[in-house]
């Protein structure tokens, strides 16, 4: 099996219950994983289901073992590798801070502008943006505006075309 | 609450306390012995299990042991162990059993008390995060914060301990739920929403494997606790299976017992301390099946030295054991006993092709190791040798309905290497956490549930006083365990190690000060009884058999005698070394292996 690491995005349907959170997170500190990006939200009110996005890094076989142990925890429904199983679109969004004089902010803006992100507040001295995009994008309009702070969501993604991914039965 | 308010139809299950909810839910479940220990987050619950008789409570001594017990409960009879404890301390104390049911797979069901749902997260007195410290060691965990909850997760929680590969689920119950009103539920009305693990193999998976092991010239089956979990019939099966094939087989120390020990095909154990025969067989096999076994480093040895030339095929009910250590060419995700099952059908179909010839040669190679004689040992003088003492207690008990439960060290490789079992469920053992301690709870477990069997405890010196305490609970429920201490007033197999790799510097590893263990014995009520050479050895042992109640014995041994053969950490099956003669070579361990355990 391949022995180079390579970037998966992983996403897992489970029960909205307390502590879920705590589980997943720590089957990946508990065993030397890594998580580069995770998010969570319910996604389904009435079964209360939340979607976990989970992007990590790591050899052929642990991402195996990734999948096989969060598909083994109690509380998950479905587990699903976005990178293996067919293509997907990953989005992310990005609270970007910039400081500076009238010149530096135009500047800021015209990257923006350029780059598709929206400006949502603005003052004398400072303007924030909020974009969307991939988190290569993210990072390249964050290397070219150098602000002095950045919030980011992590990566949520979805398969393309007609697969859905869904709870199995109940 | 009397006995009679507990059968289905006549408890009005509108005005039921939680406590009683959750006994009527274990009285369902089966339950009939749990192991446990009071304090003020369980009173209500130790109330109502005083006003009824269909469930026996054992008071043990330590919340520890009531784990081990419960372990000794659930292995030796296949079922559920139920534990019980209070609060805080109480539940911290039972990690360690946690832990040790998580590794060797034993489904358990710990309740714990808590303090009421409005005092969490206040620091109250004797409050703990139960659910967060028992986290990563169960298989899964529940706080009940709602009465209405209480029935399901009761049930749930069973099921998850038993189904898959069987695991320790805490539930943690705030007294005022135990208090409060609550309204039960039957287990046929629950149905788990998100877990339910795979039983039935793939068929076209089989089909390969069988293929695999019909086309071997050089196969091996290696096989493990999965087997013990999936039960008499999987063991039965298989031993049908490895019957028709004529193939050999070589058990993991978890999965002694899954395939009778005496039979000729039997390799016996396999790894570390296992035989010759079975290291070489595994590693110059062209085909394995491995079934219900982890591939755990113990038994693996180095891996990129592990059967270099096989095609491996490997059957869990557990995806996340597959491809976890070693990369094999087929897997089978499913129960044993069903896996099993459809493996025995496809070769009876194709059987009358498969010619017995080709593994002649192979048996000619594997005639030649056995010749070796691996576990041989020199009983010389009147002192008597450790293995001789195994040899001796098997010899006396093998006609019997004979039980043995281990602790953890030199007297736990021994036991395995010279008791045999022909029968699943008869050998207990702390194989993965390797708890020092294991052994004289979980014989008192084995004890509750099989009360007219002859029970053994093999424990060391250092080992047994860790959980000495329980000898009350011994006295106190007239459990007959006899506990054969061999005495090496050493941390045996700590010193081996430091002979080995440290020079010989025996750091910490000397037992000091060790009790007069048949004085103790008697100061807790028990008989105790001593044998320093091999002539009293026989006399003893058939005292200790003949003794009513539980007995301690003394086995003075020899203090230098190492565990042989041994592959040292971080080496291949085929640098085993046999015998003292070969440990000159263990100062060749490379740094690598030294940092392994
Ligand atoms: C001092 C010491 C020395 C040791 N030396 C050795 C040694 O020399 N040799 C040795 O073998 N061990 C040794 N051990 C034990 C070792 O650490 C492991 O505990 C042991 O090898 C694991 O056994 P196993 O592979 O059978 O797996 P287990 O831990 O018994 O796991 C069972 C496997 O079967 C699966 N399973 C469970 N239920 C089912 C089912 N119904 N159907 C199918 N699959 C199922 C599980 O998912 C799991 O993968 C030693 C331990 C100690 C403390
Ligand atoms: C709780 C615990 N602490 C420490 C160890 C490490 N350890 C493994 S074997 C051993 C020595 C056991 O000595 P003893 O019970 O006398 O058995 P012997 O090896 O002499 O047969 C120790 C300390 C352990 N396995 N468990």
């Amino acid at each position: 099996m391949a022995e180079e690491e390579r970037r998966h995005t992983i996403v897992v349907l489970v029960d909205n219950e307390p502590g879920v959170l705590a589980r997943v997170i720590g089957l990946f500190s508990g065993r030397g994983y890594n998580i580069e990006s995770l998010t969570v939200a319910q996604v389904d009110k009435v079964r209360a289901q939340s979607r976990i996005n989970i992007v990590t890094t790591g050899t052929e076989l642990v991402i195996e073992q990734i999948k096989a142990l969060l598909g083994k925890l109690v509380p998950v429904h479905r587990v699903q590798d976005l990178t293996i199983e067919g293509p997907h679109v990953e989005r992310e969004l990005a609270l970007v801070k910039v400081l500076g004089d009238r010149e530096q902010l135009v500047r800021a803006l015209r990257i923006a502008d350029f780059m598709h992100a929206r400006l949502v507040d603005s003052s004398p001295e400072s303007f924030v943006f909020e974009m969307t995009g991939t988190s290569d994008e993210l990072d390249a309009f964050i290397s070219l505006v150098e602000p002095v702070e950045v919030s980011r969501a992590g990566v949520v993604a979805i398969g393309r075309g007609r697969t859905v991914l869904a709870s199995n039965g109940a | 609450m009397t006995a009679a308010t507990l059968a289905p139809a006549a408890v009005d299950t509108q005005s039921m306390t939680g406590s009683q909810v959750v006994l009527r839910a274990l009285v369902e479940q089966g339950v009939d012995t749990i192991f446990g220990y009071p304090g003020g987050a369980v009173l209500p619950l130790y109330d109502a299990i005083f006003q009824q008789d269909k469930i026996r409570h054992v008071l043990v001594r330590h919340e520890q042991a009531a784990v081990h017990a419960a372990e000794g409960y659930a292995r030796s009879t296949g079922k559920v162990g139920v534990v019980l404890v209070t609060s805080g301390p109480g539940a911290t104390n039972t990690v360690t059993g946690l832990t040790d049911a998580l590794m060797d797979s034993v489904p358990i069901v710990c309740l714990t008390g808590q303090v009421p749902t409005h005092m969490i997260g206040n620091d109250a007195f004797q409050e703990a995060d139960t659910v967060g410290i028992t986290r990563p060691c169960t298989k899964h965990n529940y706080l009940v914060k709602r009465p209405e909850d209480l029935a399901r997760v009761m049930h749930e929680a069973f099921h998850v301990a038993r189904s898959g590969r069987p695991g320790p689920v805490v539930i943690d119950l705030p007294k005022n739920i135990q208090m409060g009103k609550a309204v039960y539920q039957g287990k046929d009305e629950v149905r788990h929403r998100s877990y339910h693990p795979r039983r039935e193999p793939d068929a076209e998976r089989i089909e390969q494997a069988i293929e695999m092991i019909a086309r071997a010239e050089r196969p091996v089956f290696y096989v493990g606790g999965g087997l013990v979990n999936a039960g008499h019939e999987a063991c039965a099966l298989l031993t049908e299976l490895v019957h028709e094939t004529g193939y050999p087989i070589t058990q993991t120390l978890m999965g002694l017992g899954a395939y009778p020990g005496s039979d000729p095909q039997s390799l016996g154990m396999l790894g570390m301390h296992g035989t010759y025969e079975a290291n070489l067989a595994m590693y110059h096999c062209d085909v394995m099946v491995c079934i219900g076994a982890r591939f755990d480093d113990r038994v693996t040895g180095r891996l990129d030295g592990f059967s270099p030339g096989s095609k491996k095929i490997h059957i869990d009910i557990d995806p996340s054991s597959i491809n976890k250590n070693i990369a094999v060419d087929v897997s089978v995700v499913a129960d044993a006993v069903e896996a099993v099952g459809a493996l025995l059908a496809a070769w009876r179909r194709r059987s009358n092709s498969v010619s017995r010839d080709k593994v002649a040669p192979w048996w000619g190679q594997i005639e030649e190791w056995r010749k070796k004689d691996s576990l041989r040992f020199r009983q010389d003088g009147a002192g008597i040798k450790p293995q001789t003492a195994i040899r001796r207690l098997y010899e006396a008990t093998r006609e019997s309905d004979v039980y043995v439960t281990t602790d953890v060290g030199q007297h736990q490789m021994w036991a395995a290497q010279h008791f045999t079992f022909e029968k699943p469920m008869r050998w207990l053992t702390s194989g993965g956490l390797g708890t020092m301690g294991y052994g004289f709870p979980a014989a008192l477990g084995v004890q509750m549930a099989h009360p007219d069997a002859t029970v053994l405890c093999i424990s060391g010196d250092a080992s047994w006083v860790m959980n000495m305490q329980e000898m009350s609970t011994a006295i106190q429920y007239r459990l007959p365990v006899k506990t054969f201490i061999l005495n090496n007033s050493y941390m045996g197999m700590v010193r081996q190690w430091q002979d080995f790799f440290h020079g010989q510097r025996h750091a910490s590893s000397y037992m000091e000060s060790l009790p007069d263990f048949v004085k103790l014995a008697e100061a807790f009520g028990a008989t105790g009884l001593r044998a320093t050479t091999v002539e009293e050895l026989d006399q003893v042992i058939a005292t200790a058999l003949a003794t009513d109640g539980p007995v301690l014995v003394d086995v003075v041994v020899d203090r230098e005698e190492n565990v042989y053969p041994m592959i040292p950490g971080g080496a291949a099956h085929n640098e085993i070394k046999l015998s003292p003669e070969d440990e000159g070579q263990h100062e060749a361990i490379s740094e690598e292996g030294m940092v392994l355990v």
